[in-house]
């Protein structure tokens, strides 16, 4: 493969500054502008994928290497452009970008490189008596053509993560960012064709009429991140060509303060977890549970500790982040409108900068309109209720949510909510840091979504995982047993020589 | 979701009597489907299913209620299918008593939380995978294989600690009516149930929200399913036909090749999911494996299957009607052929000089015809195989290495198995499923408690170590970060930053 790294060291020499270059390509509408080749329609597309991935040419290990290391290039070449298309969309700090878009894409690169090998190996299963003989295992093969949709809050994760499995499961992956975040969009266009197999990956654009346009595709398996309704739609679309989906949705992730507490510590994590990404994470935790004493010591550790992070004067810290649109922002500010409860820290916002400083509400009831569906912005609210589990019981009521949260120094507390709730994760006194292990799977259950990925999670998600039976011929005498004509004397042999140990002698 | 009119008193106690072996089943109305999802999910939510003891009493009542009523269902499969004894016993009852065992005695292993490996800042933390149980779960049989494929998904719904309600297929009126009879007698009444609803009913009754859908039946039917479960947002495991493709090579050993394939493709009168659809045989080979099927099914059925005690009938007029169009417009009879309605009987017939336009060759074949098509080589097989949908199975018989490695590696199916047939799908240790058009998930053993469960990753941290991982919080210093990365290249590649997050 003809290296392109001279090239794009040269080119950045010669290309006006990233700021510049930016500049000419946020017009959203201006969607052909780029400098590539003319765009093909999604068909021609995916017709290019599929012929691609009938010759087989994502299937040899060395492919799937190669492709994954340049991806690696992509991201170490390209990182100051990339942190700064996600400055640009979501005003996101540097430090944000590359602990939360670039470091874990490349965590999860050296996981899948590391472990590739292993992954494609057959997995041979304990025999029974008459295959003996025989080899059983179970082959990881590649689905075909999948469809990957990312959406804004991490445009860059979120998207590429689950690429790499697709990646390294030897599939063709078509990924759709999303085009509210309009600056990576246009970077992960740009870059992708240059850096990976243009045979084999593409990237398709639009809103939602191209993205409903292009789901009347057949595809081989579709991941989807994103909101409930939109999932619908997806899932949907997807059963008319029996096609299988891994959602991964957001949900109203409960954060359990209770028993003994180190106020300081736990407001610590609670911030950085809440306000992180100005609160658009799917595993941001959404509201607080406590009793009015430890409401009392956390609310002025939150205070504190706020100052400690962003100074007092928030809207000036480079450190917090802005919300994504408009749109988003009035949404938000409609329900710090309608909320019943008080506004004990924070409250400020200003909507020409998309700001929202991060505010905590207290005196929240259950059916108060900060309730009713996931925030996914810099509000925090604290409901006030004495027992442990009456809170349990609250969020009982709920749908499962994609992460929850409980903070306490008791571990009997920490067992008994692990014991009586269900969700997609679950961490304990701390926010997010849970979906960054490789090793442990991150997905939803309910209306939290289903499937999993991440590690390995991500190679299986998708790869088909084929059974396969290799037989001899010998032992054909023992096989005569299940012939007909049928007698109860072959039965009986047939039933004494079935054993709890092993399976039935067919 | 628009609802039936309220029941009569008289026919709402009607729905809820017992019927006694022989009368035709009652539907289970979509209202008292909500009455029984409703007791399933107090059940589940109390927490009944949940302990170890629990699912082990209903494992064991299950395989009780096999033993203890093998006659029944040896009765009843007989006059819904003709199902021989020896069938019956074998590849439903044994076969589902297999599975329970397994789960009984693997149970413990499979309810361990899975420790997952940590990395620096982790050392002192708990990092698990805990499996969960989804809530209730829906569990829609089919005819083909009745009890099997009722019974096997609701032991590894039990084992993930499930509720499940059972939906068995309407098409074996009796089998249905003795699970729904006997179901209630060994298994809890609050946790399991059985309802009777007719395809025409499972849409709506799906869109009542269940935790997972679990079914087994044709490609039609099964985006129906699948439709009315993207409604709700709820996940499905789909066990679809298709059209299993058998190669025979030329070089193979006939005798038994045909032993095998007439016993796989016979058994049940041919309704399987699993059984050889059509084989794909070599020129060279075709006349020696006519004449051989000819030999071995005489063996089995003797002359006139008809009177065989081996051999079984179709389920109903309606499968009968629609085999019987496929035999009669496709390809020459080179044995069997004969057809009696009466008995719904289709005799164990070959057709060769079959086309690939043939009606045969357009839909999935429930009966007791196996068509053979002639291919030149190796190559012009597995592109005849990939031309088509993804099946459940692929077979290939030959005694050379390279050309079972090559059916195997360049084709794609559920599962694939050379040399035999259906004997892949039975054993506990390997995943049954389908891809692509032949479904979506597998079960068998520890694959059905993963399906039924939810895998949730669990961090357990202490909050009273703060030393490192203050640098993550703000204020945002380019210092801090530049420390990070540092520790992160001292350490494993693969780890990254979040060694000391």
């Amino acid at each position: 493969m003809v290296t392109l790294e001279p090239i794009i060291h040269l080119s950045r020499e010669l290309l006006p500054t990233p700021k510049f270059f930016f500049g000419l390509t946020t017009n959203r509408s201006r969607v052909g502008h780029l400098p590539l080749e003319k765009m093909e329609s999604q068909s021609q597309v995916l017709e290019r994928l599929r012929t691609a991935f009938e010759s087989g040419v994502t299937i040899p290990e060395k492919f799937r290497r190669t492709q994954l290391t340049n991806l690696m290039s992509m991201i170490k070449d390209n990182e100051e452009q990339i942190v700064n298309a996600l400055h640009k969309d979501l005003t996101k700090p540097k430090f944000e970008a590359i602990l939360s878009e670039v470091d874990i894409v490349m965590n999860e690169l050296h996981y899948a490189l590391s472990n590739l090998t292993s992954w494609m190996q057959p997995e041979y299963v304990s025999k029974n008596l008459a295959t003996k003989l025989d080899d059983c295992f179970v082959r990881r093969e590649p689905l075909g053509v999948v469809l990957i949709i990312g959406p804004w809050n991490y445009p860059m994760q979120l998207l590429i993560l689950p690429m790499i499995g697709a990646i390294a499961a030897g599939n063709c992956v078509v990924i759709k960012p999303s085009e509210v975040s309009a600056a990576t969009d246009n970077l992960i266009t740009e870059l992708m064709p240059k850096y990976l197999s243009k045979d084999c990956y593409a990237v398709v654009r639009g809103g939602p009429k191209e993205t409903q346009a292009l789901l009347k595709n057949r595809f081989d398996h579709i991941f989807y991140t994103g909101s409930q309704a939109v999932a619908r739609v997806v899932l949907q679309a997807a059963a008319v060509h029996l096609t299988p989906v891994t959602l991964e949705l957001g949900g109203k992730c409960p954060c359990l303060i209770y028993g003994r507490v180190n106020a300081t510590a736990a407001a610590h994590r609670l911030v950085w977890a809440k306000f992180f990404n100005a609160g658009q994470s799917c595993v941001a935790p959404d509201y607080v549970l406590c009793s009015k004493a430890t409401r009392d010591a956390l609310v002025p550790a939150l205070r504190q500790v706020l100052e400690d992070f962003y100074g007092s004067d928030i809207q000036k810290s480079p450190d917090m982040s802005r919300i994504v649109t408009p749109k988003h922002w009035t949404r938000l500010m409609g329900l710090l409108n309608r909320t019943k409860g008080k506004v004990v820290v924070g409250g400020e916002h200003d909507e020409k900068d998309r700001y929202i400083a991060p505010t905590v509400v207290v005196d929240v009831a259950e059916d108060d309109a900060l309730m009713e569906e996931e925030i996914f912005g810099p509000i925090l609210p604290i409901l006030t209720i004495e027992s442990l589990e009456e809170s349990i019981k609250l969020t009982k009521r709920k749908e499962k949510p994609l992460a929850f949260y409980v903070f306490s120094d008791e571990s009997s507390v920490v067992k008994k909510v692990l014991e009586n709730s269900s969700s997609g994760g679950f961490c304990s006194n701390d926010g997010i840091v849970h979906m960054a292990l490789p090793g442990l799977p991150f997905g939803g259950v309910g209306n939290s979504g289903f499937g999993h990925y991440h590690g390995h999670w991500g190679f299986e998600a998708f790869s088909h995982r084929r059974a396969v039976m290799l037989r001899g011929w010998a032992l054909e005498k023992l096989n005569a047993l299940r012939y007909p004509p049928y007698s109860d004397e072959k039965l009986s042999w047939l039933r004494w020589t079935t054993s709890p140990k092993s399976c039935s002698i067919m | 979701m628009s609802r039936p009119p309220s029941p009569t008193p008289a026919r709402w106690f009607k729905a809820l009597r017992r019927t006694r072996l022989g009368d035709p089943c009652l539907k289970t109305y979509p209202l008292e489907s909500v009455d029984l999802l409703k007791r399933a999910r107090v059940a589940f939510q109390a927490g009944r299913t949940v302990k170890e003891n629990f699912r082990l009493a209903q494992l064991e009542a299950v395989v009780q209620m096999l033993e203890e009523h093998e006659c029944d269902f040896v009765d009843a499969l007989g006059r819904d299918l003709r199902k021989p004894r020896f069938e019956t016993v074998v590849s439903e009852l044994i076969l589902v008593k297999n599975e329970a065992v397994y789960a009984i005695n693997n149970l413990k292993k499979w309810m361990q939380p899975q420790k997952v490996e940590r990395n620096l800042s982790t050392t002192l933390d708990d990092c698990l995978v805990i499996s969960e149980p989804l809530g209730v779960v829906l569990i829609i049989g089919t005819w083909c294989s009745p009890v099997q494929m009722c019974l096997v998904p609701l032991v590894g719904a039990i084992a993930a600690g499930n509720c499940a309600i059972i939906s068995p297929s309407e098409c074996t009126v009796h089998t249905t009516e003795l699970l729904h009879r006997l179901i209630p007698f060994y298994l809890d009444n609050e946790c399991f149930h059985v309802i009777l609803a007719g395809m025409s009913d499972l849409p709506e009754v799906i869109e009542l929200k269940f935790d997972h859908v679990f079914f087994t039946g044709n490609k039609e039917d099964g985006s129906k399913i699948a439709l009315a479960a993207a409604r709700t947002l709820t996940p499905v495991t789909l066990i679809l036909g298709g059209k299993n493709p058998c190669y025979v090579d030329q070089h193979c050993d006939i005798s038994t090749t045909v032993q095998r394939i007439a016993w796989a493709r016979f058994h049940n009168a041919g309704q399987s999911l699993v059984a050889p659809d059509y084989i794909l045989c070599h020129t060279d080979v075709k006349a020696r494996l006519v004449q051989a099927l000819k030999c071995c099914l005489m063996e089995f059925y003797g002359s006139n299957p008809q009177e065989s005690r081996s051999f079984g009938r179709i389920v109903n007029l309606e499968i009968f009607n629609r085999t019987r169009d496929i035999l009669w417009r496709s390809g020459k009879v080179a044995v069997g052929g004969h057809v009696i309605e009466a008995e719904k009987y289709i005799a164990p017939t070959v057709l060769t000089d079959v086309a690939e336009s043939d009606l045969v060759m357009q839909k999935e074949i429930f009966g007791p015809v196996l068509p053979i098509l002639t291919v030149n080589n190796v190559d012009e097989a597995i592109g005849f195989i990939n031309k088509q949908e993804k099946p459940l199975c692929v077979y290939a018989y030959s005694t050379n290495g390279k050309v079972i490695s090559r059916l195997m590696s360049e084709t794609c199916s559920g599962s694939f198995c050379s040399n035999d047939c259906i004997l892949q799908s039975v054993m506990v240790a390997l995943p049954f499923g389908g891809v692509g058009a032949s479904g979506m998930g597998s079960f068998h053993g520890r694959y059905s408690f993963d399906t039924f469960s939810h895998k949730k990753s669990c961090l357990l941290r202490s909050a009273r170590f703060e030393c490192v991982t203050y640098l993550r919080y703000p204020p945002f210093e380019d210092r801090n970060l530049s420390l990070m990365t540092w520790a992160s290249s001292l350490s494993q590649k693969s780890q990254g930053w979040c060694q000391i997050m």
